[in-house]
């Protein structure tokens, strides 16, 4: 109920910076593709993503085949929603563990603060995709692990920036006032603290957004994320990049693809950075509305 | 306090215009003119353009304002005037700080605090090519040293800010700006963060230094009791507009602008006129004060505070602080204070920064340290710590914070922040909740229709009538007012304090009223305790103490609050 007060202004201001509306029109577009694309291919085509359509880098059709002879275009057109699921639910998953550590941690002080931010500095010191590596070389390359591991490392970069914004806030006069009023930790940090940094979060929800995209891809890339035969944008790459001279359709569709997603995503978490500065400077007196008092 | 006969300008502002970027007026058609050795104040509430108006003086524009039209012109000495917005930067520059300088608000802030004092003086003179070596320089360091009456050896020239305090910090600033012999100083509220003893002290300072140097200066301030101490004549700024303009005298004796009028009956006096016509010696009709003659018992314990309280000699303490002790480490913040605040009665704690006062209220609403001896509640010990007070503890004993700015969640409506306290404390349902916010509202004169409103989208004053309908809200026994006016402008400050007095004529609750200042004293409070240095060094009904201080620094304080 709180959150619906601030979203939308944060949102507003955000989507009417020009930036902004070039990111969602590139967002839209390929996640429109990504999400239709699998209903939409075989009725365009006439293929299906893993019968053969001809031979192998043949040039027919519109994009052509590939290494095997599927069709690259419905390949193409079902290869984003897993991707976008994926880099989805990871985000979620990074930003609501993370969120809820770093609120804890700032809030709390003391020994929590301590145990929970040095535990995010181990999880901090792999980068990033050596972690996700290791994780999938022991256990396989399941869906959920995908998630999971891209998820778990999220986590403590966005627990630094909710525990900062929580410091910042949580000595402010109308928290003392709830922890006056009795309420409960688990209530001041949903109810008082947490609208009052959904500026940060909202940057931080994109900005891992846009990494997990970047991850996901990597990882079908490298043959440890989706698994051979289902059509993705990451695994194309890597079966198609030996004919990239002569059939470059099988490289450049997905590239291009990830490439314009992430732009469009970064671009939307600009706009929301420079929107949620703005917001901050907001709780200064308004001295045209003294006055009136 | 009469202006010096002269018929030359030194500083002169001519319709003066001044627009946002956006294009809103922020100043329409300031004039102004001081003569030299003449103190022009500047007065106005926030947001009225005075601080525009005087950087102007130095052709100085913030951020976002750009200068629409009018002309500021400068006359140092003999030589001719100049228009300080026509010259180039250059030459502007060259002015800031010889012809014309400036004194920040706050002193902490304006001096660089890697620098030692007498290097930072040395600076200015240097930058302006005053004297002619170091030896020349270094004497008139010296000599600007203890012309703001602080001491000129070569140790105390190499100190570092941080080792002064605020009153220095300032003198130091001062000193700066009087390095070079300027013609005008324009002063920026530079007494605002100062305790009233520190505050006299400066502002004797200032006088003495533009009478003796027939320095003109444009001072800047929202305080009219400083006004009528320092001020030769003054201008009363409104929405950018001058609203009145004349002698001192007569703008404070006799106003004859509204606003003015306005501005001038809000001032808290010490003899408990103007601010509000409701004095401390209402008696409140309490609805919780049971005059039997065994409570009287209770109330002998609390000293000589009680002794000479008129008709509230039987009435039991509601709230009562005994013995208690606050340190961290060897600092001692509260040395075994003792205070107790009966039914309906409204006792004044009274302190500048560092006494201690905001600790001792922090302890009694729960918010505190832990702490020796005990805060008691009807009788019954109240926890350090809130987590450990009962509900009905918490209920009874509530808070109103120094700034409404703060103290309300920017992300909750004003209904929902009011109606907190009693989803938490109380267990009414929905709608009896909901019928006690708009009553409350209604209490404290908030328009109903605000109550949808975030605190952002209304003005300080409704904000702050907000928290104290929050602090009201589940109808307690104390309420602890902490500073609540600090942060507000004189004419919001008259009104809120004048809300509080009725509210407690019509609720009957009793008040532990915290502030520095005393001239609020016979507005709001019955007793007074003076604290000082984390202890009560004085404390009895208002005619007792203000008529008749017995404490020394009481004494000090009564005489350096400025009066109109």
């Amino acid at each position: 109920m709180t959150a619906t007060t601030t979203q939308p202004t944060l949102l507003r201001r955000a989507l009417s910076l020009p930036q902004a509306k070039i990111g969602l029109t590139l967002t839209t577009v390929v996640v429109a593709v990504a999400v239709l694309g699998p209903w939409v291919g075989p009725w365009l085509t006439g293929h299906d993503t893993t019968g053969f359509a001809g031979k192998p880098f043949q040039s027919g059709g519109i994009a052509g085949t590939d290494g095997l002879g599927r069709d690259v275009l419905t390949r193409f057109l079902a290869g984003g929603l897993t991707l976008l699921v994926y880099a989805v639910l990871a985000t979620a998953l990074g930003l609501v563990l993370g969120a809820l550590l770093g609120m804890l941690a700032g809030y709390s002080g003391g020994w929590l603060d301590s145990l929970i931010m040095r535990g995010s500095d181990v999880l901090l010191s792999f980068p990033q995709l050596v972690f996700a590596l290791l994780a999938i070389a022991m256990i396989g390359p399941e869906g959920w692990l995908l998630v999971l591991v891209i998820g778990i490392t999220h986590a403590p970069r966005v627990a630094r920036v909710a525990r900062q914004s929580t410091v910042a806030v949580k000595d402010a006069d109308f928290i003392r006032a709830a922890r006056m009023y009795a309420m409960p930790r688990r209530r001041i940090l949903l109810r008082e603290v947490l609208p009052n940094i959904t500026g940060p979060l909202m940057v931080e929800l994109g900005l891992r957004l846009t990494y997990s995209i970047g991850y996901v891809a990597s990882l079908s890339f490298l043959g440890l994320g989706i698994q051979p035969p289902t059509a993705d944008w990451g695994l194309m790459i890597n079966e198609n990049r030996i004919a990239l001279v002569v059939e470059p359709w099988g490289v450049l569709l997905p590239v291009l693809a990830i490439a314009v997603l992430t732009v469009g995503t970064n671009l939307i978490t600009d706009s929301l950075a420079s929107a949620a500065a703005g917001t901050s400077k907001s709780g200064e007196p308004h001295p045209a509305k003294e006055a009136s008092a | 306090m009469t202006a010096p006969a002269t018929l030359t300008h030194t500083l002169a502002a001519r319709d003066l215009r001044v627009d946002t970027v956006a294009g809103h007026p922020v100043l329409k058609g300031v004039s102004y003119e001081i003569a030299p050795g003449e103190v022009l104040a500047l007065v106005g509430e926030s947001g009225s353009g005075k601080t525009t108006a005087g950087l102007a003086a130095l052709g100085h524009f913030r951020r976002g304002l750009v200068h629409t039209g009018g002309a500021i012109s400068l006359q140092s000495g003999a030589a001719d005037p100049v228009s300080v917005l026509d010259v180039g930067d250059r030459e502007r520059r060259q002015l800031r700080g010889s012809t014309v300088a400036y004194i920040p608000q706050d002193p902490a802030a304006s001096l660089n605090p890697a620098l030692r004092i007498g290097k930072q003086i040395g600076e200015v003179l240097e930058t302006h090519g005053y004297g002619a070596s170091d030896a020349e320089r270094s004497a008139r360091i010296a000599e600007v040293l203890a012309e703001v009456g602080l001491p000129d050896d070569e140790s105390y020239r190499r100190r570092y800010p941080h080792e002064l305090s605020g009153g220095q910090q300032q003198r130091v600033g001062i000193a700066m700006a009087f390095a070079c012999r300027p013609s005008v100083v324009v002063l920026d509220e530079p007494t605002t963060g100062l305790d009233v003893t520190t505050q006299t002290l400066v502002l004797r300072t200032v006088a003495a230094l533009t009478t003796e140097h027939d320095t003109a200066a444009l001072y800047i301030t929202h305080d009219l009791a400083v006004v009528a101490t320092i001020a030769h004549r003054v201008a009363v700024l409104r929405n950018g507009e001058v609203v009145e303009y004349g002698s001192a005298d007569e703008v404070l004796r006799s106003p004859s602008h509204a606003y003015t009028r306005e501005l001038v009956t809000a001032v808290p006096h010490l003899d408990g006129t103007g601010a509000t016509d409701t004095s401390g010696s209402v008696t409140s009709p309490t609805s919780a004060s049971p005059t039997s003659a065994s409570a009287s018992g209770a109330s002998a314990s609390d000293g000589p505070a009680s002794a000479g309280a008129r008709g509230d000699r039987g009435r039991r303490p509601v709230l009562s602080v005994s013995g208690l002790s606050v340190s961290y480490g060897d600092h001692h913040v509260l040395r075994d204070v003792s205070l107790d605040v009966r039914a309906g009665e409204c006792v004044m704690l009274l302190g500048e920064s560092g006494s201690g006062k905001t600790t001792l209220s922090q302890c009694v609403a729960g918010l505190g340290e832990p702490h020796a001896g005990t805060v008691s509640l009807a009788g019954a010990p109240l926890a350090a710590s809130t987590q450990q007070r009962t509900a009905e503890q918490l209920r009874s004993v509530q808070y109103v914070f120094q700034s409404p700015y703060s103290s309300l969640n920017p992300r909750k409506t004003i209904a929902q922040s009011v109606e907190l306290p009693l989803r938490t404390l109380t267990d009414l349902d929905a709608a009896a909740r909901r019928a006690r916010v708009t009553e409350t509202l209604e209490r404290v004169r908030l328009d109903p229709a605000l109550a949808e409103r975030l605190p952002d989208e209304l003005s300080g004053g409704q904000r702050q009538r907000a928290a104290i309908a929050r602090g009201l809200v589940t109808t307690p026994d104390v309420l602890l007012c902490d500073e609540v006016t600090s942060a507000l402008d004189v004419s919001v400050q008259a009104t809120i304090i004048d809300l509080l007095c009725e509210l407690r004529r019509e609720l009957g609750t009793a008040m532990l009223f915290v502030t520095h200042n005393i001239a609020l004293a016979r507005h709001v409070a019955d007793r007074i305790a003076v604290l000082r240095g984390g202890e009560v060094i004085e404390s009895g009904t208002v005619d007792e103490v203000l008529d008749f201080p017995s404490h020394e620094y009481t004494r000090e304080l009564l005489a350096n609050t400025p009066r109109m």
